[in-house]
């Protein structure tokens, strides 16, 4: 019986998240759900996001209300096939209890740090099968980006994340900031990592690396992605770039984290506190000072993938959010023979504002 | 005539320079005061300037001192710029402390002068600090601190001495004590006889020379400066002399005995007893010193003229310069 | 696996991290590295209660024992900090500051202006404050409302870890003198703290909690008395927001004002003494300048005007409860 019925969880993403706000329902009981369907709302302190369905099936049972919160994993919906009797999902509702985890399960999948030659590296992977796939963050960010990626990707391929030098947790460099660096770090984490071709994915600056890896070591990229990607144009958003570079408070970063989303309720208080958290580490200020001025200085970006990559042979994609207002969506079409699909009601975050479309567009490449 | 001083007659002259400076500076303050052209009050240091000078000539601009509400002396010796000085007792904007701080709180932190100060006692734990940042920053720098026989008697005082022995610190405790806390003789106020002797409890050397008697006041403070910047640890030196003046500008000084300012005078000055010891060795002529005490009355006047000229502070500093940054 | 660090630790962190980074910051204060001149161990308290441990091992020169002189090693902090080194005080407890206050609040505080703009006194004064120790009177005051009244010091006083390192480090770099206290009941709380070395702007207030009923303004260890009135105010369905100060002077009157623009109400709690506090001090400038917001009276919960007690049922009920706190914000609700 109860093999036929699929619980709806709250979901947990990233390390800190411990309980969600089910703001909306996307879906009706006796509604037959699809896999990558969205069907709730969930925020936490953190973030907003559509929940996408992992099973499909019938729903028959909405267990969680509108506007509550709710813990990781608690019961919020129930999906059976008609067969299954309203009395055996009740029997199922009253009986759920939360998983039981372990303890180093429950604080989710591990970062990893690796001592590379470019310095500390920090890393987080999802296993799976076939060539594995590495995601790149872009200026500022950090492998958090990928949040709503990395998970459903690894059902394809295995899926790697990392903080790029100067970000995050690994290394800050005193000296070097550019685009060299940023090419051996990832070159130098594969190495470490025993892959020896992967499909990157890079998102902004992270899709600038990605493209020059690509031209630089063709061997060791079986694809590319390029997420509204740097180094296809010359125009970037120099009052972001300035403007985040030089916030030195919630007040002056918070109203620049607007141009990031095409829904700008999504830059919480806490997304600004972690960023401001990471710029006040030390040397991270003038680093992000020297890689501006190294690639985008003045509002003008000082590298093109354009040429090198038309003689790059793999598999290119460009995705662009629609609504971009950090690089504009018309250096989308820059490569020739590269699939490119414009994601409508997104912005410079896509992969995070329309993750399920970014995810199925980056699995058809793998 | 060969040279019997422990100093090169330039050396002497600028001695005697700086002496008759500050002379002139206090005496032109106190008939200004008088006068009622400056405000708050002032403490004066005539009488006193053996001391200040014989010690202040061994040292350089890394050196600190610590001084007291009777500072003057102590700044124009340390190198403060005496126009500034003047200007700043006049509360105007171009005072060293840009007319906030006042007679009481002249400082030059490029000179090593960590500030006269308003709190009797509070500079001995400053150049421990000073004398401490010496001994860290590997310099052959040394703190003094001045205070008189009154404020000998602080916590604060006797806190830093014995801080300043056990650590071995480059510092210097030097007890102007002219026979006055304020009123209080230190006779009343003072237990122990001999300033020696509470060195000597502390575990340090003391020594007690004639504060009228520059040369006594040179000699002693070279050994004692010498033996900390090798190393050696703190000393104590206690300079007794005599105030010209009362406690303050005003006091009617009806403490002191009958003709008791009249004999220091006539007797008791350092300048004259200077001024004897070089002319009758032949070393330096009244005609020489008479050139410098006219240049020294110049330099007055014109410090005088240009202080009642310069601006008042702008009213928009009165919240300036709290912080460094806030 | 992002790393947790208690309170004391982070303290140690930043130490460890600011005299490794600059050799002219040194640390000075009664037992910091222990045993000092005795036959035993080296380092064998590092501190009264352990904070310093370890450093001496890293920093010997760094790390300097002092006697029971809090008048003349303060003072001494503070002149050499006029002369090219970067001290770092121990006061033990913030209720020895009566024995040395002078060369606080006349001289360290007072140089910079009096001196007409040409002093730079960068040192810091660490000191443990607060109650809940059955400390009693002399060892458990929480004594920022006299401090942050004086003009030239800062006065930083953390709630959590994470604030503590970055905080402190702040404070050794910054130039002015800076007053920091460390409630010793918060030494072992444990959040999250990276590594490596990070600094948070003085004036800077932090929204500890989101909410849209009722602001609390706190600091120190009242945030988290807070945050358990919070609790229980949301199961009741008031909506909680609080502002943690985090340092006192200066103080974000910014982020106080606008969140009572939003909610119309305001608690300020404050485990110092009620009378010219910092719950005060608040209350009348929001008063001040956000009157036409506010929809109820302010509340304050503070401890009484009373020395703090020994015997443990009483100093329970000296130290303002989450009970207290949420009473209060009972009675702006109307509640």
């Amino acid at each position: 019986m109860s093999d036929k019925i699929t619980p709806i969880l709250m979901p947990k993403w990233g390390l800190s998240m411990s309980e969600g706000t089910l703001a909306a329902w996307h879906v009706e009981e006796g509604a037959e759900i699809s896999p990558g369907d969205e069907i709730m709302d969930v925020e936490t302190d953190k973030i907003a996001n559509a929940v996408e369905a992992a099973d499909g099936g019938l729903l028959r049972r909405k267990v969680g209300n509108e506007g509550e919160v709710y813990p990781v994993r608690m019961l919020l919906g129930v999906m059976a096939p008609s067969s299954v009797t309203d009395a055996e999902i009740d029997t199922y509702v009253s009986d759920y209890e939360m998983p039981e985890v372990e303890e180093d399960e429950d604080t989710g999948p591990n970062y990893e740090f690796a001592e590379l030659g470019v310095g500390k590296i920090r890393y987080t992977e999802r296993s799976g099968e076939g060539t594995p796939v590495l995601l790149i963050h872009g200026f500022g960010g950090d492998l958090d980006n990928w949040l709503f990626n990395i998970d459903a990707l690894s059902e394809t391929a295995p899926a790697y994340a990392l903080d790029l030098p100067g970000h995050g947790q690994s290394v800050k460099p005193a000296d070097s900031a550019d685009l060299d660096l940023m090419v051996s770090a990832i070159v130098q984490l594969m190495d470490h990592l025993n892959i020896e071709q992967a499909h990157l994915v890079g998102h902004s600056m992270g899709g600038l690396i990605a493209g020059q890896t690509a031209i630089s070591y063709p061997s060791r990229v079986a694809s590319v992605s390029l997420i509204c990607s740097a180094g296809l144009g010359a125009e970037i958003n120099d009052d972001y770039i300035d403007g985040f570079v030089g916030a030195q408070s919630r007040k002056e970063l918070k109203p620049k984290l607007k141009y990031l989303f095409a829904d700008q309720g999504l830059v919480s208080r806490s997304m600004v506190d972690d960023l401001l958290k990471y710029k006040r580490l030390d040397g991270v200020q003038s680093f992000l000072e020297r890689l501006k001025a190294n690639l985008f200085d003045n509002g003008k970006q000082s590298v093109s993938l354009k040429d090198g990559l038309k003689k790059v042979d793999c598999p290119k994609q460009i995705i662009w959010g629609e609504e971009d207002a950090i690089i504009p969506q018309s250096h989308a079409n820059a490569i020739d023979g590269a699939t490119v699909t414009v994601v409508s009601g997104a912005g410079h975050m896509v992969q995070m504002e329309e993750s399920s479309q970014v995810n199925e567009l980056i699995k058809e490449i793998l | 005539m060969s040279n019997p001083f422990p100093l090169e007659k330039d050396k002497l002259i600028e001695a005697y320079r700086t002496m008759k400076t500050i002379r002139e500076f206090e005496e032109r303050l106190h008939v200004d005061f008088g006068r009622g052209d400056i405000p708050g009050f002032v403490h004066l240091y005539a009488g006193e300037e053996a001391s200040g000078v014989g010690i202040m000539m061994h040292l350089k601009d890394h050196d600190r001192i610590a001084s007291t509400h009777r500072g003057h002396g102590h700044c124009i010796a340390k190198g403060v710029s005496v126009k500034s000085m003047m200007a700043e007792i006049y509360g105007k904007a171009t005072g060293s402390c840009a007319g906030k701080g006042g007679s009481m709180h002249i400082a030059d932190l490029s000179k090593g002068m960590m500030g006269a100060n308003g709190i009797l006692g509070a500079g001995a734990p400053l150049i421990c600090g000073a004398a401490l940042a010496a001994q860290k920053l590997e310099h052959d720098g040394v703190g003094i601190t001045f205070f008189g026989d009154g404020a000998s008697n602080q916590g604060t005082v006797l806190e830093s001495m014995n801080l300043a022995a056990i650590w071995n610190l480059p510092a210097i405790f030097v007890v102007e004590n002219n026979g006055y806390a304020e009123s209080t003789s230190v006779e009343y106020a003072v237990a122990s006889d001999s300033y020696v002797d509470r060195a000597t409890g502390f575990g340090m050397p003391g020594i007690t020379v004639d504060g009228l008697d520059f040369f006594a006041v040179y000699e002693a403070a070279g050994e004692i400066i010498k033996r900390a910047r090798e190393g050696a640890g703190p000393t104590l030196l206690e300079c007794k002399m005599i105030r010209f003046f009362g406690h303050f500008e005003g006091d009617a000084q009806t403490y002191r005995a009958p003709g008791e300012n009249e004999e220091n005078r006539a007797n008791n000055d350092c300048l004259k007893i200077f001024r004897s010891k070089v002319t009758e060795a032949g070393v330096l002529t009244d005609a020489e010193l008479n050139a410098i005490d006219g240049e020294v009355m110049t330099l007055i006047e014109e410090a005088v003229e240009e202080a009642k000229a310069a601006p008042l502070p702008a009213a928009e500093e009165l919240t300036t310069d709290v912080y460094v940054s806030y | 696996m992002a790393r947790t660090l208690s309170m004391k630790d982070a303290i140690n962190e930043a130490l460890d991290l600011e005299m490794e980074r600059d050799k002219t910051v040194i640390m000075m204060g009664e037992d910091i590295v222990g045993g000092a001149g005795a036959g035993g161990e080296d380092d064998a308290w590092g501190g009264v209660l352990g904070v310093s441990k370890g450093l001496y091992a890293k920093h010997p020169k760094q790390m300097i024992d002092t006697p029971l002189s809090e008048s003349a090693y303060v003072g001494a902090a503070i002149g050499a900090a006029t002369c090219g080194l970067r001290p770092v005080a121990e006061l033990m407890f913030i209720d020895f500051l009566g024995v040395c206050l002078d060369q606080i609040f006349n001289q360290a505080a007072k140089f910079r202006y009096m001196f007409g703009g040409k002093a730079e006194t960068p040192v810091v004064i660490r000191a443990m404050c607060g109650g809940g120790f059955r400390a009693a009177a002399q060892h458990s005051q929480m004594l920022t409302p006299i401090l942050t009244h004086i003009p030239g010091l800062k006065v930083v006083c953390p709630s959590n870890a994470y604030d503590t390192k970055g905080l402190l480090t702040q404070a050794i770099r910054d130039n002015d003198p800076v007053i920091f206290l460390e409630h010793k009941n918060l030494y072992g709380s444990e959040t999250d703290v990276p590594e490596e070395a990070y600094a948070i702007p003085f004036g800077e207030a932090n929204i500890s909690r989101e909410g849209k009923d009722v602001t609390i303004v706190t600091y120190g260890l009242m945030v988290h008395r807070s945050l358990e009135a919070a609790e229980t105010l949301k199961k009741e369905g008031i909506d909680v927001e609080i502002v943690d100060l985090r340092t006192l002077s200066p103080i974000d009157m910014d982020t106080v004002l606008e969140s009572v623009e939003e909610t119309g109400r305001l608690v300020c709690v404050d485990e110092a003494n009620p009378r010219c506090s910092i719950a005060t001090d608040v209350s009348a400038q929001v008063a001040k300048d956000a009157f036409k917001s506010l929809k109820a009276p302010i509340g304050m919960v503070t401890a009484p005007h009373s020395p703090v007690p020994f015997s443990p049922s009483l100093e329970d009920s000296y130290i303002p409860s989450a009970e207290k706190i949420a009473d209060a914000v009972r009675e702006t609700m109307g509640a």
